[in-house]
């Protein structure tokens, strides 16, 4: 029995140490690589075309204080890019959201290859059919013309 | 010459055909729409300004007012100060507007409001602070009011609206002074 109770409070303390770790783990601020890969999906508008995480401006860095803060919360990524969006608009994010009008943007280029490619393969399959529709060479030549006929004729008069 | 066409024709039958054009209608269409949509309403010096949305801060609301729009505060001469944290000049001007703004607050008459371009919360109420800023101020949300505002030059600018809702005068960058912000608001009233 006594040993049974030195093995269950070794169990308790161990699991005490870990969970003491996890829960200093939980507090550890976010780290850089962390608030760069939600700031890698952001574009800041004040210097366009350069991503959030590699942007050096003042502002740019408030972003990622902003990221830093947030995930510190609990926030998710998707939460992070949410709140983003309805502060600065869509055109921060790296890649269009899916809601709305912004479906085209995922939905059109693949309608368009589709609808190319159908087209291509009706196409082609006439003009196989066209091909081996084609007249034979051994059918009655064209008949000529009557102008052209009739000046052989003049020409063959005057030999 | 018609049996060319009958043939050619005869490829794609008449309710595809039907479909291949209303597809190509519509999506210029939503394409059409798009654009539209995306075409902001420019005010230029002379122009009404387009009506928008102003969520204050909390803590720096118009009497008390947490959201309004730009057409609520039409009788008054509006003074519009975009800026933000980040923006070095905007620090240089900000002495001069609170400055301004405590000469004009009484009268009732003149409102200033800062719209915050592209800020964070928590950079915006340090910069509110640092400068002892006591006028309405809100975020530029998805920077509608920016572009609305035909911003082209950066932070800071200054857009003064006329009691009628007129865009009488831009400044583009920062005011060196306080009677430089006094004598264009002198020159509207």
């Amino acid at each position: 029995m006594r040993k049974f109770l030195y093995i269950l409070t070794f169990t308790f303390l161990f699991s005490l140490l870990f969970t003491g770790a996890a829960l200093a783990q939980s507090n550890t601020p976010p780290t850089d690589d962390e608030v760069n890969v939600v700031a890698h999906k952001l574009y800041c508008p004040v210097c366009e075309s350069t991503p959030l995480d590699v942007c050096p401006t003042d502002a740019c860095r408030d972003w990622r204080e902003q990221i830093r803060s947030m995930l510190a919360e609990g926030k998710s990524e998707t939460e992070i890019l949410t709140y983003f969006e309805e502060q600065y608009g869509a055109r921060v994010l790296a890649e269009p959201p899916k809601h709305g009008f912004y479906w085209l943007i995922y939905l059109l280029p693949p309608a368009i290859i589709l609808a190319g490619a159908i087209i291509l393969f009706r196409s082609m399959k006439e003009w196989t059919t066209a091909k081996v529709q084609a007249p034979k060479s051994n059918e009655a030549p064209p008949a000529k013309d009557d102008y052209l006929a009739r000046m052989e004729e003049e020409i063959k008069k005057q030999k | 010459m018609t049996e060319e066409t009958t043939t050619s024709n005869r490829g794609v039958s008449l309710p595809v055909q039907i479909i291949i054009w209303v597809f190509i209608v519509g999506l210029l269409a939503l394409v059409g729409f798009g654009l539209q949509r995306a075409r902001n309403p420019m005010a230029e010096v002379g122009d009404t300004v387009p009506d928008f949305d102003l969520v204050y801060y909390k803590g720096y609301e118009y009497k008390d007012t947490a959201k309004m729009k730009l057409s609520d505060l039409q009788g008054k001469i509006v003074v519009i100060n975009i800026w933000a944290s980040w923006c070095k000049p905007c620090e240089q001007e900000a002495p001069d507007l609170e400055a301004a703004w405590q000469l004009y607050k009484d009268g009732n008459d003149v409102v200033f409001i800062g719209v915050d371009y592209v800020d964070t919360p928590a950079g915006a109420n340090e910069y509110l602070k640092k400068f002892n800023i006591t006028f309405p101020n809100a975020p530029d949300l998805k920077s509608n009011i920016s572009s609305i505002l035909n911003r082209q030059m950066g932070v800071p600018e200054t857009y003064f609206i006329d009691r009628k809702g007129v865009l009488r005068k831009v400044q583009i960058g920062p005011f060196t002074s306080v009677d430089e912000i006094k004598s264009v608001i002198e020159g509207i009233q």
